[in-house]
């Protein structure tokens, strides 16, 4: 679904609605992934009410949102999980939600499996338990992959498996198909953002100029490899990558956070991009008039990218991935293919990288459980 | 049309199965089988996709909503729409 630059232009200044919105469940969380956009692990007093929830995805359906993807934390560990999704896939509103499978057991996938309208992402950070593990935690791909096996017997159908892309796991990229293959699964690659606890590992983890440039060539030749948009910075380096191809933040998505606060995108959870709260005027009121989306879809200048001749394919990149380097929004982005990122870190040593907020890790370790 | 199986010819409506959304560009489509998303590049092809089933036949819809120098742009569009099930047989 490429969009020719004239309707990109009309994307970049906002729609009536977004096309999808994420929504963070909950913060609570039973496993404590280094790279968790969300800091999650302790749930929030404050989360949305089962009732609040069911008002919003009315709304979300009235707005003719036209899917929302739902994730957390663990959104599964809320007790009204299955009662917030019918919910929203009654009203036609779909739902695609990220989990990491420790609580899809066989009656679980069996429920999972009668829901129309309903796909799933089971997240892994590596092709074995190893690397994968080094990330999400010891037991964490044991857990993912039963969740898999237990799909796969319920007659799901193609679920998703879903890869945040790093140093170590972008060697594994024909694996992770193969085994996508072998469950009759989708493979979807996300990029690694600075974002939440991941501030604190994306310098050790997010793949090398290089690796960045395979993955690019790797994901021309596979365009049934989904990727939510993810790495439209690569598109820099030649013939643009399936998707949109802009940064959607405020303008086609957005993030309700599980306080009803509204981010402008999924890796952006920090006061600077906070829209408002849906308990206030409500989701329809904050994206049509909040300050911060109307400037987000004001029209920008390139900054430091307008002479590069190719800033019309990457549009400098990822906003949320500069903010929380430390680079200003006018900067390339710190993955930029031609390295005009790293140039620009390295001529920013002192910059002070704001931290994540809020924070939710939980302040002791963690121990997985699953049954089968 | 010449080439496409007819697809046109036929008595069309917009499928079920879409959400169709109204935008300062025309509008979004969404194809809740199969998960894609279609743009509606003008207002005037958005009228005759909600408007279809007042007519025979795509065909003849484009004959009464279009103007003529624009037919084979929307039937072309009309196809599009076809083929990637936005619009259906009735």
């Amino acid at each position: 679904m490429g969009a020719e630059p004239a309707l990109r232009d009309r994307f970049e200044r906002g729609l009536e609605a977004p096309i999808c919105l994420t929504w963070e469940l909950t913060y609570a969380c039973n496993l404590a992934c280094t790279h968790c956009l969300s800091s999650s692990g302790r749930r929030d007093p404050r989360e949305l009410s089962t009732l609040e929830a069911k008002a919003l995805i009315d709304e979300i359906a009235a707005m003719q949102v036209f899917y929302i993807n739902i994730g957390g934390g663990e959104p599964m560990m809320r007790r009204d999980f299955f009662e917030i999704v019918e919910h929203a896939v009654e009203r036609k509103v779909g739902v695609k939600f990220s989990t990491n499978g420790t609580r899809i057991d066989t009656v679980a996938a069996r429920r999972l499996a009668s829901i129309d309208y309903l796909d799933i992402q089971v997240s892994i950070d590596g092709v074995d338990a190893k690397t994968s593990d080094q990330i999400r935690g010891e037991g964490s791909y044991d857990a993912a992959i039963r969740a898999m096996e237990n799909l796969r017997a319920a007659n799901f159908g193609p679920f998703k498996i879903s890869v945040v892309m790093t140093r170590q796991n972008i060697e594994q990229l024909d694996q992770f198909e193969a085994l996508a293959r072998e469950f009759g699964a989708e493979l979807r690659l996300t990029r690694l953002r600075p974002s939440g606890r991941g501030a604190d590992v994306w310098e050790s983890l997010h793949p090398s100029l290089e690796q960045n440039r395979r993955l690019y060539r790797w994901l021309l030749e596979r365009p049934n490899v989904l990727t939510g948009d993810s790495f439209f910075h690569l598109s820099a380096l030649g013939d643009p990558l399936d998707g949109l191809n802009l940064c959607g933040a405020g303008r086609v998505v957005c993030l309700i956070d599980p306080v009803g606060d509204v981010y402008a995108c999924p890796f952006v959870i920090h006061e600077q991009f906070l829209a408002g709260n849906v308990r206030e005027a409500g989701f329809s009121d904050v994206w049509r008039n909040s300050e911060l989306f109307r400037s987000l879809r004001e029209p920008g200048s390139g900054g430091a990218c307008t002479s590069c001749g190719s800033y019309d394919a990457c549009r400098g990149g990822c906003m949320a991935a500069k903010f929380f380097t430390g680079l200003e929004v006018s900067d390339p982005d710190p993955e930029c293919v031609f390295g005009h990122g790293e140039s620009a870190l390295a001529a920013k040593v002192a910059a002070v990288r704001p931290s994540p907020s809020p924070d939710h890790s939980r302040r002791v370790g963690v121990v997985i459980t699953s049954k089968r | 049309m010449p080439g496409d199986g007819g697809d046109t010819s036929r008595p069309l409506r917009l499928n079920a199965k879409v959400s169709l959304r109204d935008e300062a560009f025309g509008a979004l489509a969404y194809h809740h089988d199969t998960r894609r998303l279609v743009f509606l590049k003008s207002r005037p092809l958005v009228e005759l996709v909600r408007r279809l089933e007042e007519y025979g036949s795509g065909f003849e819809a484009i004959n009464a909503l279009v103007r003529p120098e624009e037919h084979a742009i929307y039937a072309r569009a009309l196809e599009s729409l076809s083929r990637s099930e936005i619009v259906c047989g009735r």
